[in-house]
């Protein structure tokens, strides 16, 4: 690509994200109330998303061969753990990723 | 306002702001240098990894980008790519249709640098007493983009010099987004949709694939909250 192509792709790719954070926004502006069962989605998505982006970090692990993923649930169950009992951003955060870092390197 | 108090309240804002973006710091700074990294490895002049950290601002799609311009010129393709691999971003809209109402002048810059961390961040957090909403929201989100052009930059500049073994310390988004479930969870007794969003998504990892399981995931979210929602509204209310 010469270096017009190459900015006019990163324009494109920069106005079609653009457009699927926008696109809510602009079927249902400020002044128009929007449909209940969008209002409804509004309240409950952030909950079944959240859940989705958890399992969307943990899409490349395999667990049908070694280390069958032992270091990723090791460290989910820490920072859940961690989480639930201190309630500690940094605790939960910082120690576990050291947790993980330390059972991928050098345990695994 | 006088001026001096004006600036009183943003720097207020700043300062509250700042704290909850930590854990965005650290995984943004090791993401944007591998990316960095990637881009000037694959013979990219180094300065278009900002230009992309400021107006493209999507991780994954940043990645899949320098696939993209190293092979032929495509932008229909290249449109299409980036609809999918973002379109996550709806159900982030969705949600924040409510929080981001009357946001005034920096509600353009909150719905354009919506990422899945400053989402779940907004989800999550909210401004302490006496701190004005709107620029603790707008401080959470340009904090992040600061940090990601940061850390594309520096890993475009430095490439290999920089290029340390960083493997694992990726794991930072993973346990931002499990600590912000965890207290999502300890919100609420009903844990209904929150299980729904979790298995419809390993199902259809299990059935679609790494690399194509979000749009099916998206529309069994969807679905299953349609199905669910005499359910759900009712387990909301108690």
């Amino acid at each position: 690509m010469t270096q017009r192509q190459i900015l006019i792709t990163i324009l494109v790719l920069s106005l079609a994200t653009i457009l699927t954070r926008v696109l809510p926004f602009l079927l249902f502006p400020d002044h128009k109330r929007p449909p209940e069962f969008i209002q409804y989605l509004g309240k409950v998505l952030p909950f079944p998303v959240i859940g989705m982006l958890v399992v969307y970090c943990f899409r490349n692990v395999t667990f049908t061969s070694s280390p069958f993923g032992v270091p990723e649930l090791a460290g989910l169950v820490y920072v859940v753990f961690v989480h639930r009992w201190k309630h500690n951003l940094p605790l939960s955060i910082v120690g576990g990723v050291a947790f993980y870092v330390f059972l991928s390197r050098v345990v695994f | 306002m006088k001026p001096e108090a004006k600036n009183n309240a943003t720097i207020n804002a700043l300062k509250a702001a700042l704290p909850y973006t930590f854990p965005v710091l650290v995984g943004y700074i090791v993401l944007g240098i591998a990316f960095g990294v990637i881009l000037t490895g694959r013979g990219f002049a180094w300065w278009l990894a900002p230009v992309m950290g400021l107006f493209i601002y999507a991780g994954s799609l940043q990645f899949v980008a320098v696939e993209l311009l190293a092979s032929a010129f495509n932008p229909l393709n290249a449109f299409i790519m980036a609809l999918t691999v973002n379109i996550r971003h709806l159900f982030y809209g969705i949600s924040m249709l409510e929080k981001f109402r009357d946001t005034g002048k920096e509600k353009p810059y909150l719905v354009f640098s919506l990422t899945d961390e400053t989402f779940s961040l907004l989800c999550s957090v909210t401004p302490p007493e006496n701190v004005e909403r709107n620029r603790f929201y707008f401080f959470i989100s340009a904090l992040n983009q600061a940090y990601w052009v940061l850390g594309c930059t520096l890993g475009a500049i430095g490439g290999s010099f920089l290029n340390q073994d960083t493997s694992g310390f990726d794991f930072v988004m993973t346990a931002l987004f499990i600590v912000i479930l965890v207290e999502q969870w300890e919100q609420t007794h009903f844990h209904l949709p929150v299980l729904l969003g979790i298995f419809i998504s390993i199902g259809s990892l299990l059935i679609f694939g790494p690399q194509n399981f979000i749009v099916p995931a998206m529309a069994g979210i969807l679905s299953a909250m349609a199905l669910f929602r005499g359910k759900i509204e009712e387990g909301f209310r108690s």
